[in-house]
């Protein structure tokens, strides 16, 4: 394990140190408090290229307002948020669009568009940011990035209709549909039975192997982290722990992160 | 600390309505979405205005006619009733069920949607939601409140022709010569453009209300009573106002 003061001597297990090729997002000091409570103190971390990083701490630790401070949902107090090549902080409207269409967001709850059937939902950003409605092309799109999660017999369905875990599945569907560059997931197996679970963390690293994309995934599913992470972040209290890969992580002795992988 | 907080608000609130008109007049028409929006606006409310406002006729005229009888003045009663239906009684109908049936539906809706983070997904995704979610909401709301007040009007002045027809045995060409004789071009322009904003407050109040609604499922029963309340007090609001402003070209 290494402390976060200090740089990760070790890279992942699973993936080589050759392919870590360059760094696709980073944050620098970020800072955000919500009155008086401070949820981000001082965070800095770097994502690198095909990496799956997992941010691993308990609920209200501040890892969710991490990744939305990365695509700009919410505005950090202080900081440096850098996502492939765009400093998040200072872009404009137009900027901000063009950087998110490259990034995948995966909400804790799918934020499937309710009122929209499956298909619909999937067509939703290919029509608004690619501007295709050609129907052919539409639903080759649609079904193969239903393919990919292997559920295309939910197409007409309707998202009240489906399973937590085909929501999830379908949520992912739909952010894979823009050929992301980078995906973020938050608290992808939540609520889930564990053969589910699996099933999620199994889906997550398809998708690196994929579709070449770097991943954040926030969770405090310790096996989540297991089986999807290159390099586990710890966060506790808004701080950065302690960061190395699951291997490393699980060997700590410190109070704080000791009782995570005791479960 | 209050008045910090309503400051922030105002503000707030003015740059939401900036946005709207930016969006509007920069981005691409949402037409397919506003004209989606527009249908379920009268698909919504067409039911509830034709009942109201065929009874409000039907009200009005039985209430007014003993007063003018009183007076021999009962063949005024079409004229009597056409302006009033046509200047403020079809108007403030239609803006007080649409306040309640489409500012709650639009406050719940996007309500429900923010706290679900299906509007933050959309913005993750580039897809400009305020455009697609808002401001065709506000533009639907806005051109279909002036085509319900004519349909409102034309409901009420029937129910009056039904009433005028019972008690007095009045022709249907008799009375609408008679109703159409007072009314002028002030008249109807006047409500309409009335309507026009009756609309905007409708749909802004309640696109404000559930776009920034917050603290789960209390906050979305939150955005749908602003919703209607808020617009509700406005459009009084925009009727005191209409009305002053209307006398000031009226030729008495």
């Amino acid at each position: 394990m290494v402390d976060s003061q200090h740089t990760a001597t070790e890279t992942s297990t699973t993936l080589p140190a050759a392919e870590q090729k360059g760094i696709v997002a980073s944050l620098q000091h970020v800072k955000k408090s919500f009155g008086s409570n401070d949820v981000l103190k001082d965070i800095s971390l770097e994502l690198h290229e095909k990496e799956n990083l997992v941010i691993l701490g308990r609920s209200g630790t501040g890892k969710s307002v991490l990744i939305k401070c990365m695509v700009g949902l919410i505005k950090p107090d202080a900081g440096e948020i850098n996502v492939l090549g765009y400093h998040v902080n200072s872009l404009s409207p137009k900027e901000l669009n063009e950087m998110r269409q490259q990034v995948g967001f995966s909400f804790q709850g799918s934020a499937l568009y309710d009122s929209m059937t499956v298909r619909e939902n999937l067509e939703f950003p290919l029509k608004r940011n690619l501007k295709i409605f050609d129907k052919k092309e539409l639903n080759e799109r649609v079904m193969s990035s239903l393919q990919n999660v292997g559920l295309e017999r939910a197409v007409n369905q309707m998202p009240a209709e489906l399973s937590g875990g085909m929501r999830k599945r379908i949520g992912i569907a739909r952010t894979l549909i823009l050929n992301p560059k980078i995906m973020l997931y938050d608290e992808p197996t939540a609520g889930l039975d564990p053969i589910t679970s699996s099933e999620i963390n199994e889906l997550i690293n398809q998708v690196r192997a994929k579709f070449n994309t770097s991943s954040i995934i926030i969770t405090h599913d310790i096996s989540c982290a297991r089986e999807t992470s290159d390099r586990v972040i710890a966060m506790v209290d808004g701080h950065t722990k302690a960061e190395g890969t699951f291997a490393e992580l699980k060997q700590t002795k410190d109070p704080d992160l000791e009782p995570f992988f005791k479960y | 600390m209050k008045f910090k907080k309503l400051l922030l608000r105002i503000a707030d609130i003015y740059r939401f309505i900036a946005n709207v008109f930016k969006e509007l007049f920069t981005s691409p028409l949402e037409g397919k979405e506003i004209f989606r929006q527009a249908y379920f606006v009268g698909n919504r409310s067409l039911f509830l205005i034709t009942f109201t406002s065929f009874l409000a006729g039907v009200v009005f005229t039985k209430q007014s006619r003993p007063s003018l009888s009183s007076f021999g003045a009962e063949s005024w009663l079409p004229s009597l009733v056409s302006q009033a239906v046509v200047r403020s009684l079809g108007p403030l109908i239609t803006g007080l069920i649409c306040a309640g049936k489409l500012g709650s539906n639009i406050g719940a809706e996007l309500g429900s949607m923010r706290v679900t983070e299906q509007i933050d997904a959309m913005e993750v995704s580039g897809t400009r939601p305020f455009s697609y979610l808002v401001v065709s909401r506000i533009a639907a709301t806005t051109v279909a409140l002036p085509l319900l007040v004519v349909y409102a009007d034309i409901m009420a002045l029937l129910g009056s022709y039904l009433m005028v027809h019972v008690f007095n045995n009045t022709g249907f060409r008799l009375y609408f010569n008679e109703a159409s004789a007072v009314i002028s071009y002030l008249d109807i322009f006047s409500s309409l453009i009335k309507s026009l904003f009756f609309g905007f407050a409708i749909g802004f109040v309640g696109s404000y209300a559930g776009y920034n609604s917050e603290n789960g499922t209390t906050g979305v029963g939150k955005a749908a009573n602003i919703a209607v309340v808020v617009s509700m007090l406005l459009i009084f609001i925009i009727d005191l106002l209409s009305l002053q402003i209307v006398n000031l070209f009226r030729p008495w």
